[in-house]
């Protein structure tokens, strides 16, 4: 029994347990017996002794935990709900005084007195960017979790993925004067030298000037969400079971084969999750994109020329000499952006979700 | 269909441990051999030796030669995954591929040999699921996620996919322990049936099993942990069990040691 510590102490108070414990039915009796001088209230029975069951605890620590977490659970819907609210209240004023198509206006002059501004130019640089920064990036980044995974010595994978991580602690606005001041000098050589081979291909055609353009900016970000993209598909890539590993291997499959047939399926969920969080870095970016795209408002797939902007740059770059309808303006196309990347996550989402039968299993 | 296999002098390494000594041992065609011994022999070890599994894992070798009808498979020239085709395995876990369906499963080492042809693969899917007695279960679903199955019918799906790509040679490391009695009794029927074409040298830690599905048994054991295992004795299962030539044999099969 456990009070058996408790005996010396209370050794002269034996008399009194007694009586108080009649109140217990059943084992009690049995336990006096064995142990009349245990110090125990009733309802403090010993873990797993005799007596009765205590009674369930009306308050207590789980209760209080339950209501916390309820309590944060409800705080994020509020915060939603309070966002939404705030973000449509602005933009809707903003929205009534445009006095053009806010969908397929061309340009952003909304502090006139004749506001005019149109999202579309800008929504389609946003995903413009962001395709062709993922694009870039997503192969790369498989390419380098691959090898960190399933083919780099175990010490020189540690050391590298650290360095792919540090990568992603570089603040975004360094990338950005970077680019605008360095990066941008081999961008334009080689976006001339495009120009001249294959101008005759629209995306890469145009007069110039070349260099502060859609490609600067895409391989900016492209860089920019590499290593999330890297970091997160190769914990993926780690986690796959030894036994489905040497499955492939034991059928005869190569290297490559293995990773194709055990490695690259039991990870897509997991690569698709990183790369909706590289492109939802990438559709938020604002001051790298600032600062390398040439701020030019009009729909144009070449890639090259300078121009190019996004909304998330415009917000940054217009906001300072915005007047009240200027900052509805840019709240509402916050909110297209909004819409943007919830659709991407709602897309990531259904796919995940069609292969849950594979994958739940996969467990 | 089935091959030779023939130890000579096969010493393994992890590292700079040597897991197993001086291996000698040669498994004739259309036999089950069945590998038995106390935890840590290194019996497992030799097995993935035969299919050159062993050296998957970083750091590990092995010495000595192991010929597939008189072909060294460590031989310079001789292509890894070649090995691996000729001599399949079944593992210890039932491991289907989690992402693939039932018939996917199946078909995975034809689709890694470059078969693409839609009626081959249904063909041989079919021949080799009836094969692994799985077939009438799973006929009506092979559409269906492959690690759905029960344990014991993933493990049957696992030796499909293994004889689908019709190996000479098939290694089963401890097939059933994952598995419950009547799961195992139908993998022991299967080995009986797959023998008339396959060589089949199977990993068991139950000496009735052994007793029951081999007709060759080699007993491996160990000095002390940390030393290398070593063959003690190899003769015909019946021999084995009932009169065996090496004191050692006889306190492990009567249980007075391991």
């Amino acid at each position: 029994m456990g009070e058996t510590p408790h005996r010396s102490a209370d050794a002269g108070t034996g008399g009194t347990r007694v009586t108080q414990s009649h109140e217990w039915p059943a084992g009690a009796s049995a336990r006096v017996a064995e142990a009349p001088v245990s110090t125990r209230s009733p309802g403090g029975n010993g873990l797993g002794g005799g007596g009765a069951l205590p009674r369930s605890r009306k308050f207590g620590a789980e209760r209080a935990f339950r209501g916390l977490t309820l309590a944060a659970g409800t705080a994020v819907l509020v915060i939603i709900a309070a966002i939404a609210i705030f973000l449509i209240a602005k933009a809707v004023p903003a929205l009534r005084a445009n006095t053009e198509n806010f969908w397929s206006y061309e340009g952003w002059s909304p502090n006139e007195t004749q506001p005019k501004f149109g999202i579309g130019t800008l929504a389609f640089g946003t995903v413009l960017s962001s395709a062709l920064a993922l694009l870039m990036a997503v192969p790369v980044a498989l390419g380098i979790a691959l090898y960190l995974s399933h083919y780099a010595p175990r010490r020189l994978g540690t050391a590298l993925g650290f360095l792919v991580d540090l990568l992603a602690a570089v603040p975004s606005v360094v990338f950005g004067l970077w680019g605008r001041d360095i990066f941008i000098n081999p961008v334009r050589d080689f976006s001339v030298w495009l120009n001249e081979y294959f101008g005759w291909i629209p995306i890469f055609g145009g007069d110039g000037p070349f260099g502060k353009s859609i490609m600067l900016g895409a391989l900016v970000l492209a860089i920019m969400v590499l290593p999330i993209i890297t970091s997160l598909s190769r914990e993926v890539f780690l986690q796959t079971p030894t036994a489905n590993e040497e499955a492939a291997l034991a059928l005869g499959a190569t290297r490559w084969e293995m990773l194709r047939t055990a490695v690259l399926p039991y990870g897509r969920p997991g690569i698709i999750a990183a790369v909706m969080l590289g492109l939802g870095r990438a559709l938020g970016e604002t001051i790298a994109l600032a600062l390398t795209l040439g701020i030019t408002f009009g729909i144009s797939f070449n890639l090259i020329q300078n121009g190019g902007n996004t909304i998330a740059a415009n917000i940054a770059n217009a906001f300072g000499e915005a007047n009240e309808t200027g900052r509805g303006a840019l709240i509402a196309s916050g909110l297209v952006l909004f819409t943007i990347t919830l659709i991407v996550n709602i897309t990531a989402r259904a796919i995940i979700y069609r292969r849950r039968e594979f994958t739940e299993s996969a467990a | 269909m089935a091959k030779r296999v023939s130890a000579s002098n096969v010493s393994a390494y992890y590292g700079g441990f040597k897991a197993i000594e001086n291996i000698n041992l040669t498994v004739e065609p259309k036999t089950v051999t069945a590998l038995i011994g106390p935890s840590g022999c290194g019996k497992s070890t030799f097995l993935r030796s035969i299919n050159r599994m062993h050296e998957v894992l970083p750091g590990a070798r092995v010495e000595g030669s192991l010929t597939i009808d008189d072909q060294d498979i460590y031989d310079r020239d001789v292509d890894v995954t070649a090995v691996r085709r000729t001599i399949g395995m079944v593992f210890q876990r039932p491991n289907p591929f989690p992402t693939m369906s039932i018939f996917e499963n199946v078909v995975a080492g034809l689709k890694l040999n470059g078969v693409r042809k839609k009626s081959i693969l249904e063909d041989a899917a079919e021949k080799a699921l009836r094969s692994a007695n799985l077939w009438d279960e799973v006929k009506d679903r092979l559409g269906k996620p492959g690690a759905g199955l029960s344990g014991g019918q993933q493990q049957r799906l696992c030796i499909a996919r293994t004889i689908a790509v019709e190996p000479q040679v098939v290694l089963m490391d401890e097939p059933c322990s994952a598995l419950d009695p009547i799961s195992t009794l139908a993998i022991e029927d299967l080995m009986f049936q797959l023998k008339d074409k396959f060589t089949i040298i199977i990993v068991t830690h139950n000496m009735q099993q052994a007793a029951r599905v081999s007709d060759r048994t080699a007993f491996f054991s160990i000095e002390k942990t940390g030393d290398p295992g070593r063959l003690i004795e190899y003769d015909n299962t019946q021999k084995i069990f009932s009169n065996p030539s090496v004191k050692k044999t006889e306190d492990y099969i009567t249980g007075r040691f391991g």
